[in-house]
């Protein structure tokens, strides 16, 4: 199994990446947290930890460490529009329940 | 379901942890909200992907408003009830307002704010900012999907007191929690990331559509300091139009137009001028309504030559700027470029031109001061690691004062004043031989101490015995960046010192803020009543004092006649010194000063006898 991205959310990565001029690509995780537990991570990766997994998805690079990946797996990042709001959103299979806001989950 | 964004490593916000924050560019023709999304400032747009918000506001009769595009779409058939330009009047009496006459506007004088009458009732300029920052806050709150937590608003370096309260009164009446409000150039400055380790002189073009703005701005350890301004309120990017427009008119030999093709053909001559910046020529047509076509090719030569005296105007007010900051245009370290005129080649050249240098462009001008604007509100609102530097500029927002004799309470750092701020003022000892003097620092707009927030006390000792009135005592309050306050006293002869530190936001919520300056609203007539009942019963106090002491020292000069009237005097003032009229006060205080004038001359003449007895001419010279 492996972590993707949409075409809209590689699209969107890349285009903050350039922008904000460093970074190689985009780190996920999962840190306990929240209203159901664990709550998502989604931040710039600067650098790669020995340890971490990397994917790649529609040319950008994504950084995992591996106690989040067992949490992760199989998760697809989407970029969406509702309205004039836009973001990210995790489709993560392995979500038993998450809190009405989708920020935190639990598996 | 919220939307997730991308923070910088190591900070990703616990759920539901991510504070909202907007900047506003409350600007005079167009106005804009920004934030910080995934790390990076970006201005939010409409539905229809607008990023400007015309700041156009419409009341209609049946009390509905009408905000921007749509408000615009109406103003030339209902130019009475529709708002453009309301910056101008912000903060302003009818008396300030230029051009006044030429405005469509129903105009009612208010004290302090000018009012207008509209379909929907009187309404103050305050009231229709709210309007359009109402409209911003909602398409803020749409786009990032709650409620904001806070915003900055920008507004031009010269407002002043009156002008910046009334756009935070506006922010607050649109609902907004106001983090700060910043000054247009140092918003443009901080969107170029000037604020991270730069140190220098920075200047600041902005040529909007109807006003040129050019600031000098010192930017040392954080804090953006706005060294001059200087500009001109009636030359914006309008002008360039219209300079094409009457060259169009003359080309084409019209005759002269109606208001609504002048209208027309303006709109085309903008449009030609836009084109003109990234093409060498551009084709003018439009069809006028007595049918008539006009159609004439503008170069980009032509146009340059034709506004090079616009262009060399606003050269003109940078250069007086920079010479009533002392500076020169080789001291300045970088240009920012504000206002969606400076993408005109010939002005980005002639720029470049004084000061030696390209100017920065990157970013859209017309966005640049609303993405600076939510840099800092993204900041102020907590988003940031701990540990990155903060800027801070912000005002008081209320007046810091020390109470005087009499309980009144005498301001030395206004409200609004931007910090960080240090004023000085010199006072003196109300009695003779005083040694000590007891400061006490408040807080507020009300006249009177009791009135106002007790801040601190301390005493300042070891004044040299001298007569009333001859000490000098220097007190200096400081606010730092922080808000934190230091009040020193200092007494000019010996220089003893003695100093307190104080925090004087600490404690006072903004309802508080709020209810103090209603308060000095309302109160205002009953304040100065009080004052100048309070300074009559000082002078009275005073005065009694002075002629007591002078009459136990001399009473031998003034015969038995003078000496019952002056007792009289005396009697008559101590008696209205204790009531509560100010005005026989003060008559009274008058009559005993005109009374023991003789007696006060006699008085010299022997002290001057005395000071000279047994000396010799020559010694005196």
């Amino acid at each position: 199994m492996a972590i993707t991205l949409t075409e809209s959310a590689a699209t969107h990565v890349a285009n903050f990446l350039a922008r904000r001029g460093k970074g190689v690509g985009l780190r996920l995780g999962v840190r306990t947290s929240g209203c159901s537990g664990l709550a998502y991570k989604l931040e710039y990766a600067d650098d790669v930890n020995p340890e971490d997994r990397t994917f790649e998805s529609h040319g950008v690079k994504l950084v995992v460490d591996p106690k989040s990946l067992a949490y992760l797996d199989g998760t697809e990042l989407d970029f969406t529009r509702e309205g004039l709001n836009e973001g990210f959103r995790f489709n993560n299979p392995n979500v038993k329940a998450q809190c009405g806001c989708g920020e935190s989950f639990n598996v | 379901m919220p939307l997730l964004e991308i923070s910088e490593p190591g900070e990703s916000p616990p759920p539901h942890g991510r504070r909202l924050a907007a900047g506003i560019d409350l600007g005079t023709s167009n106005s804009l909200v920004a934030t910080v999304r995934n790390g990076i400032s970006v201005v939010l747009n409409d539905g229809e992907g607008r990023a400007l918000l015309p700041s156009a506001v419409r009341y209609r009769t049946d009390c509905t408003v009408q905000v921007g595009y749509e408000a615009l779409a109406e103003q030339a058939r209902d130019p009475g009830n529709t708002i453009v330009s309301v910056k101008r009047l912000m903060g302003r009496g009818l008396r300030d307002v230029a051009y006044v006459e030429n405005l469509p506007y129903r105009f009612v004088d208010a004290p302090g704010m000018v009012r207008l009458r509209t379909a929907a009732g009187v309404k103050s300029p305050v009231e229709v900012s709210a309007e359009i920052l109402k409209a911003l806050r909602s398409r803020a709150e749409a786009a990032l999907g709650g409620a904001l937590e806070g915003a900055v608003v920008t507004v031009p370096a010269y407002f002043d007191d009156a002008q910046r309260q009334a756009t935070k009164d506006a922010a607050q009446l649109a609902g907004l929690n106001v983090l700060r409000l910043l000054n247009e150039p140092t918003a443009a400055a901080i969107a170029y990331g000037l604020d991270n380790a730069s140190e220098g002189i920075y200047a600041v073009y902005d040529l909007g559509g109807g006003t040129f703005d050019f600031s000098v701005l010192r930017l040392s350890r954080g804090v953006f300091e706005v060294l001059a301004t200087g500009g001109d309120a009636a030359l914006g990017g309008d002008d360039f139009d219209h300079r094409v427009f009457c060259w169009a008119v003359e080309r084409s030999a019209l005759a002269p137009l109606s208001a609504q093709d002048t209208r027309l053909l303006l709109v085309h001559a903008r449009e030609a001028r836009e084109e003109l910046t990234a093409h060498t020529e551009a084709r003018l047509e439009a069809a006028l309504s007595s049918g008539e076509m006009v159609g004439v090719v503008l170069t980009q030569r032509e146009l340059w030559d034709m506004t090079a005296h616009l262009v060399a105007k606003t050269l003109q007010s940078a250069k007086r700027a920079l010479r009533d900051a002392g500076l020169r245009a080789s001291d300045v370290k970088g240009v920012v470029m504000v206002g969606g005129a400076t993408r005109m080649p010939h002005v980005q050249r002639a720029v470049a031109e004084l000061f030696s240098q390209a100017p920065l462009n990157n970013l859209d001008p017309d966005k640049v001061v609303a993405l600076g604007a939510a840099i800092q509100a993204n900041a102020l609102a907590g988003n940031r690691a701990s540990g990155e530097d903060w800027l801070l500029l912000d005002v008081i927002p209320l007046s810091l004062g020390v109470e005087t004799v009499g309980g009144l309470a005498e301001k030395i750092v206004p409200r609004n004043t931007t910090i960080p701020a240090a004023r000085a003022q010199e006072f003196t000892t109300f009695r003779d031989g005083q040694t000590a003097m007891a400061i006490h620092v408040v807080q507020g707009e009300r006249e009177r101490v009791a009135d106002c927030r007790s801040l601190a006390r301390f005493e300042l000792r070891g004044i040299p015995p001298m007569t009333a009135g001859a000490a000098r005592i220097r007190v200096t309050f400081q606010v730092d960046a922080d808000g934190l306050l230091s009040v020193s006293a200092r007494e000019a002869s010996t220089g003893v010192e003695a100093a307190v530190t104080v925090k004087p936001s600490y404690g006072l919520t903004d309802g508080e803020v709020t209810q103090m300056l209603r308060d000095s609203f309302e109160h205002a007539k009953d304040d100065l009543l009080a004052r100048a009942l309070r300074e009559q019963q000082v002078a009275a106090q005073a005065m009694l004092g002075t002629v007591e002491s002078a009459l136990a020292a001399d009473a031998d000069l003034l015969d038995a006649g003078e000496r019952v009237r002056l007792r009289e005097a005396l009697e008559e003032l101590r008696r209205l010194a204790c009531g509560s009229d100010h005005r026989a006060m003060r008559a009274s205080i008058e009559a005993l000063n005109r009374l023991t004038e003789p007696f006060a001359a006699r008085r010299m003449d022997r002290s001057v006898q005395r000071a000279l007895a047994g000396r010799r001419v020559e010694e005196l010279k």
